[in-house]
This record gives C-alpha cells, structure tokens and sequence, in this order.
C-alpha cells in the first residue's frame, strides 16, 4: 500500500513571499502542500504546519510582531499546544517568538546590513520531527536572507533547545545560534531557508534533509490517526 | 488625552544601531560616550482620567509595543 501524503500547511501573511517556494519544495518532498491564507480563524485537516519567510505585515513595528496577532496564528498556536509539528522559517521564525511559542527573540543583524549568502551550519539535535534526517555533528550549508536574523536567548534558555548553529555566524546570533526549538520539541524555528535548498541545482540539498524530516514525522503522524 | 511611549534596548542587549549613531556623531567630531537607539510612539486616547490611561497603555506595551525580552518602555501622559 502506498503511504499517504502527508498534508503540510503553509501560512501566507500578507507580506510573506517564500509560502510558494516552501509550499513547492514540501511537494517536491511528497507531501500534499496546503497554502492557508491569514485571515483563515480555523486550520484545515493538517499534519503540519510552515510559517515562511517574508516580511509579514511590513515587519512594522518589530519582525513578526504584528502577524502574531493574525486568525492563523491564534490557529496555529492552538495546533501546536495540541502537539502539532510547527516549522517557522525565517519570518516564521520571528512570528513564533513574538508569539510565544519558542522562545528568544530576533534583531537587527550586528552588522547592520542585510545578509544573503550560503552559510554553513552544524546540528546539534538529530531526535526532532525537524532533524531526524540529519545527524548530530553533521554540518549543512543552507542560505540565509535576513536583516533582523540576530538571535537574542532568554537568560534561563535550555541548550537543549538549540537545534543547529552558525558555523561562521551571519548576524551576531548568542552563541552561534541558528534554530532552536521549544521544551516540548514540536515547535521550531530557524532562520537559514530549507525551502531555498533542496535541490543541487540551487546550490545545496541540504534543506531537504530537514524539510524531509518534517515531511517523514507528519506522515507518521497520518498513519496513526487513521 | 496623549500619551508617548518610549521604548528602549533593554541594558545588556547589543545595540548595532546606536553604536552606528554613536560612531557618526564622532565623526562629526561631538564627543560621545555611548548612544542608543529606540522608538517613539505617540498616541491619541480616549479615556476618562489619567489612571485610566495609564493602565490601558501599559497594556498595550506590555502585549504589542515593546517586547519585554529585549526592550523596556517609558509611559508619558498628557491631559
């Protein structure tokens, strides 16, 4: 029997511009890629969730500071306090820690200038619906875009938490930090773009291998619930 | 009644741009010991008496205007 697509959905806020690349590489993973517009006050039948890059609501304000207050967010909140899988990528990243649900906060790059370039990163937990593609040690190269991409812990964070760092740190991340994921481990959030690596010709795969991972688990996660 | 809130990088979190302003202004050749940057918001409100006001912007500080992870806030008000 052939396993069933799993069914990711991918947010669009307005000012999001990456939804369509995530919601292409999550296919081009075999998974059945759902856009889900902001203003929706209910998700749909998902397995998982993308939050995607972008400049949501103009980034007014602070990054992410106002689509946390979007329906789809509330939704996605209440998906992820239910235990969903929830991936924030760049954007995304920043919408999940205004909202509570990782923890941290993002700022202006230290360097002050927008940074788009291939960077390489190392895994620190291969033990997520997010890595288990990947293994611990394992270095991937995967590019970032950001001008507000410097991670800012909270004092009490857990280095548990911490999901995958810089190798040669972009923006002045705290210790490197690239992706980090909540207490629970089914919430994260990271800034380099999987979705912009997940095929040689784009320069690297090395998104795949978590976007597969994320695909892999949501899948899994249809199967028990049918 | 108006109020301004003034948010402000919390001491201890890395401040770029105001180390930016700070590098400009020597340059210009003012003699400098440290700048940082924040943000004004000003506001128009409808509410009956100062302690009301006061209340209801530091709700809004406290869940939209300034995130208490890195930046701290100021409320001033005016009749």
């Amino acid at each position: 029997m052939a396993s069933p697509q799993p069914r990711i959905g991918v947010v669009t806020y307005l000012g999001s511009n990456d939804d369509h690349d995530a919601l292409w590489a999550l296919a081009a993973l075999d998974a059945e890629a759902v856009p889900v517009w902001h203003g929706e006050e209910e998700l749909p039948d998902l397995d998982a969730v993308v939050l995607p890059g972008g400049f949501s609501y103009g980034d007014y304000l602070r990054c992410g500071a106002i689509a946390r207050f979007s329906p789809a967010t509330a939704a996605v909140h209440a998906f992820a306090e239910a235990g969903g899988l929830v991936l924030g990528i760049c954007n995304g990243f920043q919408v999940l820690c205004e909202a509570g649900l990782l923890p941290g906060a993002l700022m202006r790059n230290e360097s002050l200038r927008f940074v788009c370039r291939d960077v390489a990163l190392v895994v620190e937990r291969d033990d997520l619906p997010f890595t288990s593609r990947c293994a611990q040690g394992q270095q991937l190269v995967i590019p970032v875009k950001h001008g507000d991409g410097r991670y800012v812990p909270p004092a009490d964070l857990d280095a548990s938490q911490v999901v995958l760092r810089y190798l040669d740190n972009p923006n002045g991340s705290a210790d490197d930090i690239a992706g980090v994921c909540n207490e629970r481990g089914n919430v994260m959030g990271l800034m380099p773009h999987p979705e912009h690596a997940v095929d040689p010709l784009l320069g690297s795969a090395d998104g795949a291998l978590i976007l597969a991972s994320l695909v892999e688990a949501a899948r899994r996660r249809a199967l028990a619930a049918v | 009644m108006r109020a301004t809130v003034l948010v402000r990088p919390k001491p201890g979190i890395l401040d770029p741009q105001g180390e930016a302003v700070e590098s400009a202004l020597e340059h210009l050749g003012f003699a400098v010991a440290g700048a940082r940057v924040g943000k004004v918001v000003d506001l128009e409100l409808d509410a009956a008496d100062e302690a009301g006001a006061r209340a209801q912007v530091e709700q809004m500080c406290e869940q939209l205007l300034a995130n208490p992870l890195i930046e701290s806030y100021e409320i001033e008000l005016y009749g």
